[in-house]
């Protein structure tokens, strides 16, 4: 059980702030770092894999420093964003000198395993300059898994992956989140932090937008109308009591979906609303889910506030 | 202190660029000429001096000082791809004493032993000159591998400024300011040759004492800084 602590941590180059004064806890499971290209995720992600001190504030892995300490690295797997790699190897010698490096008592054995993990053994002794970019992604993650380490952090990871690699990938990270495993990777995609993470955290403009699980992060953003899409036994009566409410700002019959869509403006209210009418008057609830509960809608709406 | 995992990365990332060309280029060129020279003018000490002095000692060792000392690290840093090598634990005085190990060992490989092979060639190391001025090179190889490594870590034109260094301040200021020469690698190195040559022929405008604790302080400290600067090496975002 490793935990990265960020404290009150600000990061500045001349007269640009990348991160203004941010503050997270980065435990075991995945954690997606998200934000918009340019946002500060990556001096970020620097910060805490030890290659950039922060101006001000502490970046501390189970209350080490990190920075100016090599010893995490024994803590920590790091994927960097960058493609450049030592291109003059193999693949193998690649995985094989990331294990020596780290000093493990059998490095043949570890970068063995490493690069069955990644499921690269069939390219391992072509030379790593003749691997395309998914290919190097996978080497990459090797090299960082190679001493099994209880944080990886990866900068952008899907970046040039195909979708049948992204699916690898995300089902590797997935297992290391349930093995107990710290893991935080950094996207601008929305989707892929959708389909990984239980755990967010929004960086806008190198500022903390949000943090913890996206429907959570959502329901604290009450000034903004949800939707909802309701199928009962009947619908029109159901619309009916519902509007009378002022948790709910409008409601459309929706012949096609042959359902209800419901736009509460309170969201505790609402949820508390629904229940209760629907028992009320008798009438049945077949369907109820969010309609826009989408991390596209919440992502849009953080960076337009 | 020694880690055979980063030399081997740093050996085969030397010898496995393009840069190499040249390192192979120059004593080619230096033992192509001292055959043609033995065979037109026959052994004679003073063609000799010139060459080992002139071409092998003041050129050719700096320049590939320029290309090891610089090469076993700026390339890696300028590409980021240095952070495969410190994202280990491995204390960063070892990764700079073993690049500098490896930088020394590739430049005496390429520029000591083609001198003392060139003076052998040239006079069959009459007066001494070709092991004089091979020891020299030598010395002179530990000094420029220490002070362009640590070039690599500061700046992403550690190249060209270990050129200039090498071949207007060395090379060319040198012949013309004296003062110059008192900074100078290759005129310390010389105060050794001039020690073990015979004949009056190696002349250093350095005394021996002075040249030998300028080596080692140049050394020492071009080493400790550099493991400094890998130390709190930054890299920032692409952002």
């Amino acid at each position: 059980m490793t935990t990265i602590t960020i404290d009150r941590v600000s990061r500045w180059f001349g007269n640009v702030v990348a991160v203004n004064d941010v503050t997270m806890t980065i435990g075991p499971g995945i954690t997606g770092l998200l934000g918009p290209n340019g946002a500060g995720k990556s001096t970020l992600i620097n910060m805490m894999a030890g290659f950039l001190a922060p101006s001000g504030g502490a970046v501390t892995l189970d209350g080490q420093t990190i920075w100016r300490n090599q010893d995490v690295y024994r803590t920590i797997g790091l994927v960097p964003e960058r493609e450049a790699m030592y291109d003059f190897l193999t693949g193998w010698d690649f995985v094989l000198a990331n294990a020596e490096l780290h000093g493990l008592s059998d490095p043949g054995a570890a970068a063995k395993k490493a690069m069955a993990t990644v499921e690269m053994e069939y390219a391992q002794s072509r030379k790593v300059s003749t691997y395309s970019k998914g290919m190097r992604q996978r080497v990459k993650m090797a090299s960082a898994l190679v001493h099994e380490p209880s944080v990886l952090l990866l900068d952008e990871p899907f970046n040039g992956m195909d979708p049948r690699q992204r699916m690898h990938l995300m089902d590797l990270l997935r297992q290391m989140g349930e093995d107990g495993r710290t893991v935080l990777f950094s996207s601008h995609i929305l989707e892929e932090v959708e389909q990984l993470a239980a755990h967010i955290e929004v960086i806008v403009a190198g500022r903390h937008a949000a943090s913890g699980d996206f429907r959570k992060i959502r329901r604290l953003m009450t000034d903004r109308p949800h939707r909802y899409l309701v199928r009962s036994s009947d619908d029109r009566q159901l619309a009916a009591a519902l509007i009378a409410d002022a948790s709910t700002a409008g409601i459309q019959l929706d012949f096609t979906e042959k359902a209800l869509s419901v736009q509460a403006v309170d969201f505790n209210r609402f949820t508390e609303l629904l229940p209760r009418v629907a028992r009320d008057a008798g009438i049945r609830l077949y369907t109820v889910s969010p309609s826009d509960e989408s991390l596209e809608s919440v992502f849009s709406y953080l960076v337009a506030s | 202190m020694y880690h055979p995992t980063v030399a081997r990365l740093t050996y085969r990332a030397l010898l496995g660029r393009r840069r190499a060309f040249i390192m192979f280029g120059l004593p080619a060129l230096l033992l192509a000429l001292s055959i043609v020279v033995r065979a037109l003018v026959g052994a004679d000490d003073e063609v000799a001096n010139n060459i080992l002095g002139g071409f092998a000692v003041a050129t050719m060792v700096p320049l590939i000082g320029v290309i090891a000392g610089t090469g076993a690290i700026g390339p890696e840093i300028d590409d980021s791809s240095i952070v495969y090598l410190l994202a280990k634990p491995v204390p960063r005085h070892t990764i700079i004493l073993t690049k500098l190990i490896v930088a020394v060992g590739v430049t005496m490989a390429f520029s000591a032993v083609p001198t003392l092979l060139a003076g052998y060639i040239l006079n069959a190391n009459s007066q001494q000159l070709a092991v004089a001025y091979a020891i020299a090179a030598a010395i002179a190889s530990v000094a420029y591998a220490a002070l362009f490594l640590l070039l690599g870590t500061i700046t992403k034109h550690a190249v060209v400024i270990g050129l200039i260094y090498a071949l207007v301040w060395e090379s060319l200021f040198g012949s013309l300011v004296a003062g110059a020469r008192t900074l100078s690698v290759q005129q310390w190195a010389l105060a050794i040759g001039e020690r073990l040559g015979k004949g009056g022929y190696i002349l250093s405008d350095v005394a021996l004492p002075t040249a030998v604790v300028l080596l080692v302080a140049v050394t020492l400290a071009a080493t400790w800084f550099a493991g400094r600067r890998l130390r709190a090496l930054t890299l920032a975002g692409e952002e």
